[in-house]
């Protein structure tokens, strides 16, 4: 039917440019997601490729240096030193303890530089409700005592 | 109390069951009686969910903190309205606010409807009641809210509980879940009547014409959560976003976006009779989302920022989706022959085909949001690697999408049913077209040369000027005839077909928001540690830091900037960005500071301290047009409450309208 032809075409034109559309900087939108071992077991084909390397945040290791933000992720017996130079504000969520995603990549001296970080609200289980009597409010940048 | 809640909540599930066995043998064997016992037994769920609720949330008010959901999410010093609010902020109390909402809205659609379709209220009443029986299962078995907290066989006490992440003790955060909530088990009434009209062949589109005004509310419900979460992350995160495309944020957004086409196609099953079957898929289809959005949400099965804790509880929704998906399809083809079309497709210019492109981008961009949220998991049962696509790649799909959508708005209410001639196309389109030509012109010469941004405001006005002139259109004939002035004419024109001029509102509300969108491709962002007395720049801004305090108090401690503004040498006034730590829950927030204004906002955030301590790191961004978000969600909101008004003047239109089935050939007389 001559009719549905018009219809067809239109719709195979939308259809197809949403397809390009997705389909063209798939590649450099794409991250992986690695833990910190599986990280280390990819070798050298880590530096270079955009990953998503998940953790939780080593109590006392955040640091500010510079415009930079520096700590330390784990996972069971591995660590993964992250150095955070995006300049969107890190997440409210992000102190010690916290689960953390870095997107980033491998650098080749071991250091993990993440654009992004996305943070969840530290584990029910180990914060403990209320300071203790005497102790200091925590550090604003790094939320330890 | 505990042990009345959960008998509560049990006897919920028997009676649930009760009411789905004894509602379907009841239709099936005609024994009015059983049907009638089923209607009465939605009566007593609704009840039964109340006294549970009620349990829960007095134990939540009073902080008895024996209960282990209270003491995860409730706390001594939290304010009324968030202890209250608790009742949604986790696992268990959500499912059973679900649950209690499903049983609200049964207990109304069994109300309103005593003697109304009395063929298909038993397979819609059981249908919900079968929804409810599943969710009951999870209240019950895998999260019950109940739950006391004990160590050896005793009951304990803890002092006080953990209380609500400071980030959520928001207003706005305080009604969003409730909104979207309202909008996510709002979906299952349409659904099930569209499942009982398909059971029991309903030859007409009862069922469309009763819930109409079930799916406006229920989407007007998903608009305003899903706003209120992007409100709440403009106003508290920091970073300056609305919207992240996160894996929460779209389980949200899906079934809105079906849910937005199905309210369009629906009008061409009214006018036309056709898309019959595709409207029963497209309603089967937000329903399976919401459900699909419920399940993406707690099961932890993708990376979120947002979700609950990871748990088993995804393997019963992906169940309870098989099940239910395998269902529909089965029915729908069982029921082919009864879904026929009465009109067909003629020409590409006309309301039908926008319509059909309405709904053909709508539902592409559902996939493509469905399929980039549920990436990782697709990858790693291909590859083995979990692959995740960050916001750009979303952008890039959605952004020509929603430019697309904004054209087909002013396209497609001028378009004439089944074909519209050139010189109607002429007369509608000219002058809007024309201007909206003029317009980007006079934007390209002004120096703006972002590509999307110039055709977002070509198409915003173009639309807005299609609108504007059917308003005065017919205000000013109402006018001329009535002697009425120009204002009170529009309100009658509106009142007299609020289906058609509150959709224009909710167009034009659109619009709006869309201008704010285009703002972003204008956005300035600043970065600069500051000492008391300095200054930064920021667009055409002056920032000087005039005091930086900070200091603690029971709740929480605090850094707070204080910034005076200056532009073109003009004093503006002060703002002061701060960062506060919580002490209970060990919880950093940041209170930013915004300027608002219609062409632009200015918003600081306080990102911490330099190393040294001496120094504030202050981020700040110029946004222009945001706020026009805000004001065209109020107005679509207005727009759809005028849709729901009832019209004045009742319309009526000649249309073929199938009444009835007939197993015999009919013979025609010439």
């Amino acid at each position: 039917m001559k009719k549905y032809g018009k219809f067809a075409a239109l719709i195979v034109v939308v259809v197809g440019t949403l397809v390009w559309l997705a389909t063209a900087g798939m590649k450099e939108n794409q991250t992986y997601y690695k833990t910190i071992t599986e990280l280390a077991q990819m070798g050298d084909k880590a530096y270079g490729t955009r990953v998503r390397v998940g953790g939780d945040v080593e109590a006392g290791s955040i640091k500010r240096l510079g415009n930079q933000t520096v700590f330390v992720l784990m996972q069971d017996q591995s660590r993964l030193t992250v150095a955070y130079t995006g300049s969107d504000p890190l997440p409210d969520t992000f102190k010690d303890g916290a689960q953390a995603l870095a997107d980033g990549k491998l650098g080749k001296d071991g250091t993990f530089q993440a654009g992004k970080i996305q943070a969840k609200c530290a584990s029910k289980y180990e914060a403990k409700p209320g300071l203790k009597p005497g102790e200091q409010v925590p550090n604003i940048n790094t939320g330890k005592s | 109390m505990e042990n009345l809640g959960s008998l509560a909540i049990l006897l919920a599930f028997c009676v649930a069951l009760y009411a789905t066995v004894a509602g379907v043998i009841g239709r099936l064997k005609a024994k009015p009686f059983l049907v009638v016992s089923a209607r009465r037994a939605a009566y007593v769920t609704w009840a039964l969910m109340t006294v549970a609720s009620f349990v829960l949330v007095s134990a939540l008010m009073r902080g008895d903190f024996r209960f282990s959901y209270v003491a995860e999410h409730s706390n001594r010093t939290m304010p009324m309205l968030y202890k209250f609010a608790a009742w949604w902020g986790g696992q268990e109390g959500s499912l059973l606010f679900w649950s209690w909402l499903l049983s609200t809205y049964t207990a109304v659609v069994v109300f309103t409807n005593p003697r109304r379709h009395a063929g298909m209220m038993p397979w819609v009443v059981a249908v919900l009641t079968t929804i409810q029986t599943f969710f009951l299962i999870l209240n019950n078995f895998i999260a019950n809210p109940f739950q006391m907290l004990a160590t050896d066989g005793l009951i304990v006490d803890v002092k006080d509980g953990n209380g609500l992440s400071p980030l959520l003790q928001y207003p706005a955060m305080a009604i969003h879940p409730p909104m979207l909530y309202l909008g996510y088990v709002g979906f299952a009434v349409p659904f099930a009547f569209a499942i009982g009209s398909l059971i029991t062949k309903q030859p007409g589109d009862a069922w469309i014409a009763t819930t109409r005004r079930w799916t406006l509310v229920t989407w007007l419900f998903q608009s305003t959560g899903i706003m209120l979460g992007a409100a709440w992350a403009y106003h508290v995160l920091g970073w300056g976003g609305y919207w992240g495309w996160d894996p929460v944020e779209n389980a949200s957004l899906l079934p809105w976006i079906a849910g937005t086409a199905f309210l369009h196609s629906v009008m061409m099953q009214e006018k036309k009779g056709m898309m019959k079957v595709w409207n029963i898929v497209l309603i089967s289809t937000t329903f399976f989302l919401c459900i699909l959005g419920t399940f993406l949400t707690r099961s932890g099965v993708v990376q979120s920022v947002h979700a609950f804790a990871r748990s088993e509880i995804g393997k019963y929704f992906v169940s309870f989706l098989a099940v239910g998906i395998a269902a529909v399809i089965f029915l729908i083809l069982e029921r082919l022959d009864y879904l026929k079309s009465e009109a067909q497709l003629e020409s590409v210019v006309s309301r039908e085909s926008s319509f059909l492109f309405n709904n053909l981008i709508l539902l592409a961009s559902c996939f493509a949001v469905l399929w980039g949220t549920l990436f990782p998991v697709i990858s790693e049962a291909i590859s083995g690697d979990k692959i995740s696509l960050d916001a750009d790649w979303y952008n890039r799909l959605m952004v020509p999408i929603g430019l697309f959508l904004l054209l087909l708005t002013g396209l497609g209410p001028l378009f004439a049913w089944r074909r519209t001639s050139l010189e109607s196309l002429r007369r509608n389109f000219q002058w809007p077209g024309v201007a909206s030509l003029v317009f980007v012109g006079a934007l390209i010469a002004a120096g703006i040369r972002h590509f999307y941004a110039l055709i977002s405001f070509g198409f915003c006005l173009f639309v807005a000027l299609t609108v504007i002139i059917e308003f005065y259109k017919g205000a000013h004939a109402i006018s001329l005839k009535s002697n009425m002035n120009l204002l009170r004419a529009t309100v009658e024109l509106t009142h007299r077909n609020t289906r058609r001029y509150g959709g224009y509102l909710v167009h034009m509300g659109i619009v709006l928001m869309f201008i704010g969108f285009t703002g972003h491709a204008f956005n300035i962002a600043e970065v600069k540690e500051l000492n008391n007395g300095d200054t930064m720049r920021i667009g055409k801004y002056e920032l000087r830091m005039v005091n930086l305090a900070q200091d603690e108090n029971a709740n929480y401690s605090w850094h707070r900037a204080t910034m005076a503004v200056t532009k073109n040498g003009e004093f503006l006034g002060t703002l002061e960005p701060e960062k506060r730590f919580y002490k209970a829950s060990r919880q950093g927030t940041s209170e930013v500071g915004i300027r608002q204004r219609p062409n632009e906002d200015l918003y600081l955030n306080f990102g911490g301290m330099s190393d040294d301590n001496q120094r504030a790191v202050i981020q700040a961004y110029v946004f222009p047009l945001v706020s026009w978000i805000w004001v065209g969600t109020l107005v679509v909101i207005f727009g759809t409450l005028t849709c729901l008004v009832p019209s004045k003047v009742k319309m009526q239109y000649a249309r073929t309208e199938v009444v009835g089935y007939t197993r015999r050939d009919a013979a025609v007389q010439k």
